[in-house]
This record gives structure tokens, sequence and C-alpha cells, in this order.
């Protein structure tokens, strides 16, 4: 079976018996092993996901099977799956099996997906290239030269390159959207709070989301409905139903507001980008949908409030590896402060290191007010800021990255730099909206473009509506 | 020209909270158990996890703050404590920081002086406990992570304490209501009640404050008294002597009594507190605080008032009677059934007291219960035994478990009140030593005594002691 078919038609081809969930996990497991210089997987568990496939066999054959029976999965390597490896591509998590399985991965499992593998990504979901892992770098499956994107490069690779029906990633800065966009594939950041963060390692924890990426906004939508949802072990989840996403996608709605932001479409874009963009907005706005230019005036003062705040959070999340319970351990200590230093040193990478220091920095005593607390109101005023725009629009469209796909090596010496390319995603997390990234062409080298849609809080089945028409109608 | 100083003391105390589980997870938090065996990858700090708050935190939380008259906080916050130690799974302490749970509450003490004094509460907020290091085991230092996780709240006074009495008045006090409102059992040596106090001293008069210091360590009452009087005694020689007091953190080493400084980067903690993200802000309605108070048990010092009005005891008694809660029940329980509420106060807090201290046994599982040893209250009262008799049949109940009133008809003990036969009795002693009898009409009066002994000796200590006196005073004329 070729797998250029919606997860909604591979889960009836099963039902139906036109296909089979195991000869669709051999077909993966042959392309991945076809494919391993893409480095997309830490870990591939051929032999588990043949063995749920059998599961998913026998319960497809008594009618039990759930809503993703037999879809092949890959889990970003920052999520916990019990008596699997759990690395977040960091030396320091060497060797470490946990003990337990994160919320989200446990309701795919319980709707009968198979998880074929971990993937790779940025060291603790750090970077936006997927260079910073201890198991190299991921590379770009349009252009091997070029870096897939980051943090959850692994991931949206395993989507692109057809390496599972699927995937999850994680999404703090545009760890999900930005990486979609680099390969091409649809990326969905939900709502900070929709899907539980019980079992993923924290990176900063109010900004954190787990997220789908998908060949099809379906399966975007399908993804997410098994996701979302409040789970008691998450006290900062949301206590609502979530929506239902899949059926939402038919339901044609009400003809929705369109928001252009001027702030991001200034200098800095790759002008393929833009004209893309606006190539597609005057489509939308044909086909009836009202455009309005609208302001985010503070959007300029989001990347340092990010860097102060989800340093922060990280600088204390990131407290724990310290070689004394789990994970890797310095060598040659002789007093525990060695220890602690060596463990540190030697385990984390330097962009990890780099913010755990900066984190600290700003949370120390007499900087806290001028950093953090500074940091904490411009969150809030950017909050305001899309609050506002809600108010006269449904959804923002923005581009997602202000570039294609860079070259591997690129940016790699200077953070600042790198730091950049997350400009259009990261207002997003101090929001904590929900953001979806669509593949709307290529510039002149082939690389894919994103287009960003936003919309308000636990308004994602407006964004996947409109996702739905355009994919449908204007592509 | 000497200099009088006064010292200014504020206390830091935690208390164990005794809820059935830990305070972000499902872990029990039963005290001594094999290491390492109530944990769960939450309290380990594994990759991922997230905590979640047990509620009756909250509400023993708020127990405690309104049992010291504290307000609180309709929205309070959890916040990260940073700082690595190896018995401490994230590299981070949940407690509270700029927004406790309780705040501006206050105790009264009565210290010697006849002074009531009050220490005002500055804030009572919610912590997690760190686990434990075992640092005896050769070469290696062991982590139990057992603790880690249990609940505790952490009382921390305005510097309103003068001295080492008053710390210790204050801890009791703490101690007492702990206990009553049965959130921590209060018990110093096992680490569930600990107590840190910040101490300085200036001359009197000045306004400023002087540097303090931290002493930490002090694991019981004793101590605490110990440890303050000698900060307070050190920092005066030193500014005497020229000298200046350095801010530090001290470990009080009971053997040695003595403090000594803690060593080392330890004490430069810049704990860069912030917002716990992982939790939610606790709000607390009205309506959980109304129904806590009513809910809020009888607390000593109305107890103790009560005392004084409904069974006309002396305050000292009524003091005495309700520093443990068990021991306020068991009396009340006694007092009622006896005509002489004063005399069970006696019993009580003698005989039963005693007890209790030299068996090391705790009052809910003493074998006397309140109407046996009422029943043998009424038995001095209806003057069927004298108190001396009453005594030895207490220590028959104990020993045998039996009712005193059976002790009183096997044993044959009841009281000799008939005159005739404690005339006769009389009329043979006075015939056996006329000497004695001569003495005493001499007006050697102390001589009373020897035949009142005498008495008691033949009757085997039967004998009604007024009956005695009376009659013994009529036939010695």
């Amino acid at each position: 079976m070729k797998n250029n078919q919606s997860c909604l038609n591979i889960v009836s081809a099963f039902k139906n018996k036109e296909a089979s969930p195991t000869e669709s996990v051999k077909n993966y497991l042959a392309e991945i092993d076809a494919q391993r210089e893409l480095n997309a997987f830490n870990f591939v568990f051929s032999e588990a996901a043949l063995h749920s496939a059998e599961a998913v066999e026998r319960k497809i054959e008594k009618g039990t099977a759930g809503k993703l029976a037999g879809l092949v999965v890959a889990i970003k390597d920052v999520l916990s799956i019990e008596g699997k490896p759990l690395t977040c591509s960091s030396k320091i998590l060497e060797n470490f099996i946990p003990l337990y399985t994160a919320t989200a991965v446990q309701k795919l499992i319980d709707e009968d997906a198979i998880i074929i593998g971990k993937t790779n990504c940025d060291e603790f979901a750090m970077g936006s290239s997927n260079e910073n892992s201890a198991f190299g770098s991921v590379l770009n499956p349009v252009d091997h030269t070029r870096a897939p994107g980051g943090s959850s490069g692994g991931s949206a690779v395993a989507v692109a390159a057809s390496l599972c029906d699927f995937s999850i990633g994680t999404d703090t800065g545009g760890s999900i959207r930005q990486p979609a966009a680099f390969c091409g594939v649809y990326g969905l950041k939900p709502t900070y709070s929709l899907v539980s963060r019980f079992g993923l390692t924290a990176f900063a924890s109010s900004f954190d989301s787990i997220g789908p990426f998908g060949k099809y906004i379906d399966d975007v939508a399908l993804a997410l409905e098994v996701l979302a949802g409040h789970d008691p072990k998450d006290s900062t989840s949301f206590m609502s139903q979530p929506a239902d996403y899949v059926n939402d996608l038919s339901a044609r709605g009400e003809k929705l507001v369109i928001g252009i932001p001027d702030e991001y479409f200034s200098s800095g874009l790759q002008p393929e980008i833009k004209t893309e963009i606006e190539d597609v907005v005057s489509r939308l706005a044909n086909a009836g949908y009202e455009i309005r230019c609208i302001k985010l005036p503070h959007t300029d003062y989001a990347i340092a409030a990010y860097y102060i705040l989800t340093t922060a959070e990280a600088s204390s999340n990131l407290a724990r590896y310290d070689g004394v319970r789990f994970g890797y351990r310095g060598q040659d200590s002789r007093t525990v402060a060695d220890m602690y230093k060596n463990t540190r040193s030697e385990g984390f990478g330097t962009e990890v290191k780099r913010r755990i220091m900066l984190g600290t920095y700003v949370l120390s005593s007499g900087y806290y007010d001028a950093y953090y607390k500074k940091a904490q109101k411009v969150r809030r005023l950017i909050k305001q800021d899309f609050e506002k725009a809600f108010g006269e629009v449904d959804i923002i469209i923005t581009p997602t990255s202000p570039t294609t796909a860079f070259k591997l090596g690129e940016k790699t010496t200077d953070p600042l730099e790198m730091y950049l390319s997350d400009i259009f995603t990261i207002s997003t997390n101090l929001a904590g909206i929900p953001g979806l990234n669509i593949p709307i062409g290529s510039d002149n080298q082939g690389l894919p473009i994103g287009m960003q849609l936003l919309a308000s809080h636990f308004c994602e089945s407006k964004l996947l509506q409109l996702g739905k028409f355009i994919e449908k109608n204007i592509l | 020209m000497t200099v009088k100083y006064e010292a200014v003391i504020g206390l830091e105390v935690h208390a164990q909270l005794q809820t059935n589980t830990k305070i972000f997870c499902s872990c029990s938090t039963k005290f001594a158990a094999e290491p390492n065996t109530n944990v769960c990858p939450i309290c380990l700090g594994h990759p991922g996890v997230l905590p979640k708050l047990n509620e009756k935190v909250v509400e023993f939380a708020i127990k405690m703050g309104l049992a010291t008259n504290c307000s609180i906080r309709e929205y309070s916050v959890s916040a990260r404590k940073n700082y690595f130690y190896p018995d401490m799974p994230k590299g981070y302490q949940i407690s509270q920081y700029d927004k406790p749970i309780c705040e501006n509450g206050y105790l009264i003490v009565h210290p010697k002086n006849g002074k009531e004094k009050k220490i005002r509460i500055t804030r009572i907020h919610i912590e997690e406990d760190a686990g434990k290091s075992i640092h005896d085991q050769g070469d290696h230092t062991l982590i139990d992570i057992n603790r880690s996780g249990v609940p505790l709240i952490e009382i921390v006074t305005e510097p309103d304490i003068e001295t080492a009495e008053e710390a210790g008045l204050y801890l009791a006090k703490i101690k007492q209501i702990v206990q009553y409102l049965e959130i921590c059992d209060g018990n110093m040596e096992e680490g569930s009640l600990r107590c840190d106090a910040n101490i300085s001293i200036r001359p009197v008069g000045e306004q400023k404050l002087g540097t303090r210091s931290e002493i930490k360590n002090m694991n019981s009452f004793r101590n605490v008294e110990r440890a303050i009087n000698y900060e307070i005694k050190r920092q005066q020689e030193l500014l005497e002597d020229g000298g200046k007091v350095v801010q530090e953190t001290l470990l009080w080493d009971a053997d040695a009594n003595q403090a000594h400084p803690m060593r080392g980067k330890e004490e430069a903690h810049d704990y860069r507190y912030f917002p716990e993200p992982d939790l939610v802000p606790i709000v607390v309605l009205d309506e959980m605080i109304l129904e806590i108070r009513k809910q809020l048990p009888e607390l000593p010092e109305a107890i103790k008032n009560r005392f004084i009005l409904q069974f006309n005891l002396p305050e000292y008694d009524a003091d005495t009677l309700t520093q443990s809660k068990d021991v306020a029940l068991y009396f009340e329980s006694v007092a009622k059934l006896v005509r002489d509420p004063k005399l069970a106060s006696n019993w009580v807090m003698v005989e039963v007291l005693r007890i209790l201290n030299e068996k090391k046994c705790k009052l809910l599982d003493f074998s006397v219960k309140p109407t046996d040893l009422a029943e043998l209250i009424g038995l001095i009262e209806h003057n069927i035994i004298s108190g001396k008799i009453a005594r030895e049949v207490f220590a028959i109940m104990i020993e045998d478990n039996k009712k005193p009133g059976q002790i009183v008809r096997e044993q044959n003990l009841t009281q000799i009140t008939d005159e005739g036969m404690l005339k006769d009795l009389i009329s043979s002693l006075i015939q056996k030593f006329p000497g004695e009898v001569q003495q005493y009409r001499d007006g050697k009066d102390k001589v009373f005594g020897f035949f009142v002994g005498q008495v008691m000796k033949e009757s085997k200590g039967k004998a009604n002691p007024r009956a005695v006196n009376n009659l013994l005073k009529d036939l010695l004329k």
C-alpha cells in the first residue's frame, strides 16, 4: 500500500480488510531503514510495533479497535513511554528508561495507534534546526544539505519522508510549526493546556504544548481529537470537554474574518514567502472571506520576553539532571559539588548550557524585577494584543518562518540569528493560543513555504476549518 | 560603662502534616518505612512528571491559620525555591513565596514575669519536605526519598520574641495547637516539628536591628531554649569584646552544648524563587473557610478558660490539663463523673501523668479508662477508702487491669469509719504508749502524728483519717 492516503482512509482500509497494519508497519520499517541517513529516529521499535500491529488486527477482527486503529505513529523523544528509552536527544539521559507513559502517548495507544519509534529533536527541545542533538543533525528530506527545522525536526521529517502515518512533536516557541514549514507538512500547536503535559519532559512549563504533524489537515484533526482533553495528572490542563475536531472539519461554519498583521510582513521576510501568502490571501478574499489589516503592536518585544521566560523556567526544570538518581553521572568526582559540575558539564550540550545560564541569571536576586518580572508584563501585553485582534477577526494569517529551510551549519555559530528564525511563532506561545502551519508552495529552489494560521484560545476548530478550505479549494 | 543588650528573635517552625498521602503524589507518608519504598516517578522527580496538589494540605494549612488568628488569602501561589541538594530530587522545592496561604496572625504566651506577650505570625505557607541524606554509611552518602514530598507548613514569626523562655512558650503553643488540630504529631525528636531561630541583639533603646545569625538543628524544646541562650550570650560577648556579629547559619550541637557555623557555600543561596508554572493558584473561597472554621475543634486556650469556669479549677491546673488534647479530654470525662473536679484534676495531673511518663505510654493506650478513675475517686468521695489506699488501688488497677470496686472488695480495703471500732483501737494504743500520752498532754503536739501513724498501722491504713483525727483529739485530752 502506498501511504499517500489520509489517516481516516487508512483506518477504514484496515477495518475493511483492504490493507493490514502488519503490512503497513513492515513497509514503514523498510522505509525508515532505506532513509536512515535522514537520522529522523533516535529509536525504532521494530518488534514492539509488529507486535502491536498483530494485537490491533485482532481487535479489528473483533470490532473493538479504536479511532487510530493500526496507524503508525512516531513520537518525539521528549515524551515518556514506559520501558522505552527517553533521551531528549541529550547525553545526560543516556540509558534512561522511564517507569510510566505520558498521558498524550497513552491516549494514542488507547485508540490503537502503533508507536514505531522515537524521533530525533534538538536537545531538550531547545533549538530551531535539530542540530543540537546528541544523536546528530536530522536532514531535510527535500534537500539533504538543509536543516529540517526544530526542535521537532525528526517528527516533521518522519511525516515528510513517509516514515509514519502521523507524528507527535512539541512546540514551546515554534518547534512544531517551523519544522512543519521547512519540511512541507501540516503541524499544529494546540492551545496551551488543551493537551496534557504529563509525561512531556519540561523545557518551559508555561509554554510547552504537544501537537501533531500530518500530511493532511484531516490527519492533524484526527490526532488532536485523540490528544485533547482534561487530565487529572496535569493541574494546568483544560477542564472542559474539547471540541469534535474531525466532525467540525466537514461542518461548513460561518465565513471567518481573517486578519493580516503588518508586523509579520516586514523586512527580513523572504520575498517569495510574502508573495505566496499574499496569493493565498487574495484567493481567500475572492472566495468571500473578509480580510482585515490588524495590529499586534508588541510583536517586537516577543523574542526578548520569550528568551527570558523560557530560559528561566528551563533553568529550574533542568535542575533535576544532577547525576544523583538517574541518567548520566559525571566521571571522577570527589565531592557532591564536583559530581554536579561534571555531570552537567559533560551531559548537557552547548545550547542547553547557554539557556540554563541565561535563565539562572534572569532569576537571580537583583535581576528578577528587571528581567523576569518585566518579561511577564510583556507577555501580558502580547496576550492582550491577540485578545484585541481576536475581538475583530477569527483567524490571523502570518508566515510561519521568515525563510525557507536554511543550510545545515549556517546558523550554528550565531545563536541570535538562530533565535530569530522563530520570530513569527514565538508570540503564539507567549499568548498560549493555537497555531497551524499549512504548506502552501515552494520557493524557486523547491523548498517548502509554510503559512501560519492563528486563532483565539481553544478555537482549533476554526483553524482546522479554514485549513481544510485552503487545502481543498485554494492550493 | 556597660551596655545593656536585648535580644530580638524570630522563629521559623516547620510542621509535617499528617496527611495519608504526599503533597503532590499519592505515595504514603508513613514514617520509618523501608528506605525508598514510598516513592513514585513524581516524588523521584523523573522527567515529565507534574505535581498535583493534595487538597487536604490546603485544608490543614487553613486550620492552622485560623487557629493562629491569621487571615487566609483568597488567592495564594506556589513558587519554586531553587537549589541543589542530593536528597531534593527536582533541584527545587515547591513552596510559596510572596503569596502564602495564611498571613498576619498572632499567638499570646504567658512568661513567668506575668506580662502576657503577643507574638505576631508573619505567614504560614505550604511546602514539600525533602528526602533524607544518610551520611554514616562508610564512604558513601545514601539517600532515602521516602520523605520527599511529605507535606509541611512553615510558620514564620515576626522578630517579636525577646527571650529563650518566650521562644519555648511559643513553640509549646504551636505544638499544642497542631496536636489539637490533629494536623501534625508535634514530635520534635522525630523531626515532625522543626524549629529554626533568627537571633540578633541590640543595645536596649536602640531601634535598629543588629546583624542576625540563624540557628538550625535544635531538635527538642530544651535545645531550643539552650541554643537561644547560648547564642545571645555569644553575640553579647562578641560585641563586648569589640567584635562584630556576622550573618551566618549555625548548627546546634546538643552534645557539645554549642553552635557551630555551617561551612562553605551552603548558606550563600540565591533561591531564585519564581511562580510554579506546573500548578494553578490556590483559590480559597469564603465558604470553604467558613466550613473549616465550623469543623475547628475547641482550642486549648478556650478549653482552659472553660475548665476554670466550669470546674472551678485554679489556672495552673487548667493550664497543665490542656497541654495535650488527650489529657484534657480524659480529665473532662473524669470530672463530669465525680463530685469534686479539683480532686479529679489532682488525680489526673499527679497520678495519671506520672504513670504515663514512667511507662512512656500514650493516654490512648492507657488501661485505666476515665470511668475507672471516676469510680476510684467516687470511692474516696464516699469515704469508702482513703486517698492513700486509693493510690494503692490505682497501682493494682494498672497492674491487674481490674475495676477499683472489685479490688477494694477482694482485698477488704474498705475504710473503717465505725467509731466504736476506732475508739477500741485508740484506747488500746493509749494503754500501750503511756509515755507518749503524757508527752502529748504536756504540750508536745508532734506526738499527735505518732498516734495517727499507729492507728493507721494497726488498721492497715483503712481507718478513716478524719474520724481518727477527731477521736484522737477527744481521747488524748
